[in-house]
């Protein structure tokens, strides 16, 4: 039997697509800097005159990663929201609208590494439950949308991240971490600690989304081998 | 059970090298030109002759979905948009052609976008799937280096140009119209229809929404022919589907395999069999979320595609199988599945809004047992309130599970309601509509 939820306990995180209350602490400028203005024409060369309204999602993370390399934290601001609407010849408010639309920007400050929890089911029929205790206990974060006392951490829960076989699943800023456990979580947030940064995959000896233990499949084929069966030989090598 | 000699996806683990030179080794980007040079009309006959049906979820005839773009253009350009917003739970196999096969999906881009007369191809990817896009953009910036796309691509005189946005964390953008505001730059709210995207979709422009694996196979079966791929699966069940297998099995993973072929056989053979054994199984959902779920007893016998799976009141969806050992508490399962719908409703239809929320409520009581018996019929009576009333099938997305469940399983959910009265009493447990004296509309 389980144990007491309730649809008041059991929401921990954003209540659906319900705007998320922007920062108290908005910076009063924002800018793009040279990397990021690079990327902007790129990004809006890839739409016809007069739709250039495509690029706002393209934008606000050109934006929020901005903030990521100049402070640590990874987010976007309201001015940068209006920064895009005049480079957009958007109003304002159509850029709040997706800057909140969307679960993937965040309104407020994150900690340096972003700790994104999968519980959605496929994820907690392997343990998801133990991966958010063990992020709890290797970070001091009690709750999630809370930021470790050392500025560290930011532990979210997300829905499904879609990587369901290699469940149960972390995502840590932009990268997956597979087929976790409490141990490897927590072994994997005290490499963080450390500065390191942890292949991402697979954390068993495991090849991408085959099966462990090898392939049922594709076992006559030809062509350039690369060595099989190790986490982390991934021919990823870009 | 598929042979190798027959599998599209060679290199679907990334056992092989994923960029260019890889890819021609496996086949890719030889002689586009020629499949090209079968015109718009040959190229989707084949289509039609392979019998391929969407491999997003609904199962539409590709080849006639393609057939539904003009034939001559009143001055407005066509467009072909894939869909690679993957989300739903349980569904993890375009990520793998994304990151694995990024040049089968770009030469089938060039395919099929001629084939619709789009010299423009958009592929809205979810965000979360970085790693994914970044390598398809190399694959994308390779395959223009060697002008297999752009001015005169392959050599075939027709101009293609196929550019990635990415999406942010929205499972509504997987819905085509949503996918279409999107990617224009507003909420991700779905569109009414008609106008159908073939006629006005983006940018009010004639478009076709594809899934990723069905423009991906397309590149195969047009060297292979369309009766090569019709002959396996079984009849209007043609081909091969790429599955996963998550949950409790003893190695989950993503195959390639034939339609028709039994779920069992797949669990067992590819995935390592049911965690316990094959008598410790519960239950499976067979194709993502939103299908309604299967008791073991069908599970035995079951075949993979569409009709078998429809015939069970149920549906292949994505193939992206999620199996459930007896350990398993489906009721707190399934009420997972009704907070992923509530928080994924884009809030734009009143009885997905606030019925994903109530259908949320009460299941979360259901998982307790704190509820009345007559709440399991009222559960469903909302349920079949919520879907076809809604200008998108999530609300249907959001009803189904809740359905399955209380098809297969209403007897655990009584016996968890008993198991709470008994521990609590009976006063109080639940407003319902006998004590209730206000009708309360959305808290």
């Amino acid at each position: 039997m389980s144990g007491h939820f309730s649809a008041e306990n059991i929401g921990h995180g954003t209540p659906g697509h319900a705007p998320r209350p922007a920062s108290d602490n908005q910076p009063q400028h924002f800018a793009f800097d040279t990397e990021s203005e690079t990327e902007i024409e790129a990004i809006l060369a890839k739409y016809p005159e007069g739709r250039q309204a495509s690029g706002v999602i393209p934008l606000l993370y050109v934006a929020q990663a901005q903030m990521g390399r100049a402070t640590g934290s990874a987010w976007v601001p309201r001015v940068a929201m209006d920064v895009i609407a005049r480079r957009l010849g958007m109003p304002p408010i159509r850029v709040y609208e997706v800057a909140t639309f969307y679960l993937m920007f965040n309104t407020k400050p994150v900690g340096r590494y972003h700790l994104q929890v999968c519980t959605t089911t496929p994820c907690w029929l392997r343990g998801s439950d133990d991966i958010v205790t063990a992020c709890k206990r290797a970070t001091g974060v009690k709750a999630f949308e809370e930021t470790s006392a050392d500025g560290l951490f930011t532990m979210t829960e997300v829905e499904c991240l879609g990587a369901c076989a290699n469940a149960p699943i972390l995502q840590v800023n932009d990268d997956f971490y597979e087929d976790l456990d409490a141990e490897r979580t927590v072994a994997l947030i005290e490499a963080l600690k450390r500065g390191e940064k942890p292949q991402r995959g697979p954390t068993i000896d495991r090849f991408n989304s085959a099966p462990a233990g090898g392939r049922t499949t594709l076992l006559d084929e030809i062509g350039t081998r690369h060595a099989d069966g190790q986490p982390g030989t991934a021919p990823d090598t870009v | 059970m598929l042979s190798d000699k027959d599998r599209i996806f060679t290199n679907i683990y990334g056992q092989n090298d994923w960029r260019l030179a890889g890819a021609r080794a496996r086949g890719d980007w030889d002689g586009t030109a020629a499949i090209l040079a079968k015109g718009r009309d040959g190229i989707i006959n084949e289509m039609k002759a392979s019998n391929l049906r969407g491999r997003g979820g609904a199962g539409f005839p590709t080849g006639l979905k393609w057939s539904f773009m003009p034939k001559n253009s009143d001055g407005r350009p066509a467009y072909l948009v894939i869909n690679g917003d993957e989300s739903e739970p349980g569904t993890c196999k375009d990520r793998e052609i994304l990151r694995h096969e990024p040049h089968k999906l770009i030469e089938s881009a060039l395919i099929a976008s001629f084939a619709m007369g789009a010299h423009t191809a958009y592929i809205y990817i979810r965000g979360e799937f970085y790693n994914e896009a970044r390598h398809l953009q190399i694959a994308i910036d390779e395959a223009y280096a060697a002008s297999l796309i752009g001015r005169n691509a392959s050599g075939s005189g027709w101009d293609f140009d196929f550019h990635i946005h990415r999406g942010a964390g929205a499972y509504i953008c997987g819905e085509e119209t949503a996918l279409l505001e999107s990617l224009e730059g507003k909420k991700g709210m779905p569109r009414m229809k008609p106008p159908f995207p073939a006629a006005m979709g983006l940018y009010g422009c004639p478009t076709t929404v594809n899934n990723v694996e069905s423009i991906a196979v397309a590149s195969t079966i047009l060297r292979r022919g369309g009766a090569w791929f019709s002959a396996l699966g079984r009849p209007n069940n043609a081909g091969t589907k790429l599955m996963a297998i998550s949950g409790h099995v003893n190695r989950p993973c993503v195959v390639e395999e034939e339609l028709g072929v039994p779920m069992r056989e797949i669990i067992e053979k590819h995935a390592g069999g049911v965690r316990g054994g094959w008598d410790n199984l519960l239950a499976v959902i067979p194709g993502g979320c939103s299908v309604p779920v299967l008791p073991a007893a069908t599970c035995a016998t079951v075949l993979m595609d569409y009709d078998s799976l429809r015939a069970e009141r149920s549906g292949l969806g994505t193939a992206g199988m999620i199996v459930m050992d007896k350990s398993t508490d489906i009721i707190r399962a399934i009420a997972r599945f009704s907070r992923f719908f509530k928080h994924e409703s884009c809030g734009q239809c009143t009885p997905c809004r606030e019925g994903t929320g109530w259908m949320m409520r009460v299941m979360y009581r259901m998982v307790e047992g704190r509820a009345e018996m007559e709440e399991i019929d009222m559960l469903e009576q909302v349920t079949r309130q919520v879907e076809g009333h809604t200008i998108c099938a999530l609300g249907d997305a959001a009803a189904w599970p809740i359905q399955g469940l209380i098809r297969h399983f209403r007897p655990t959910m009584e016996e968890r309601i008993r198991a709470y009265k008994a521990a609590h009493g009976t006063v109080g447990l639940a407003p319902t509509p006998s004590n209730l004296p206000i009708p309360v509309a959305a808290e």
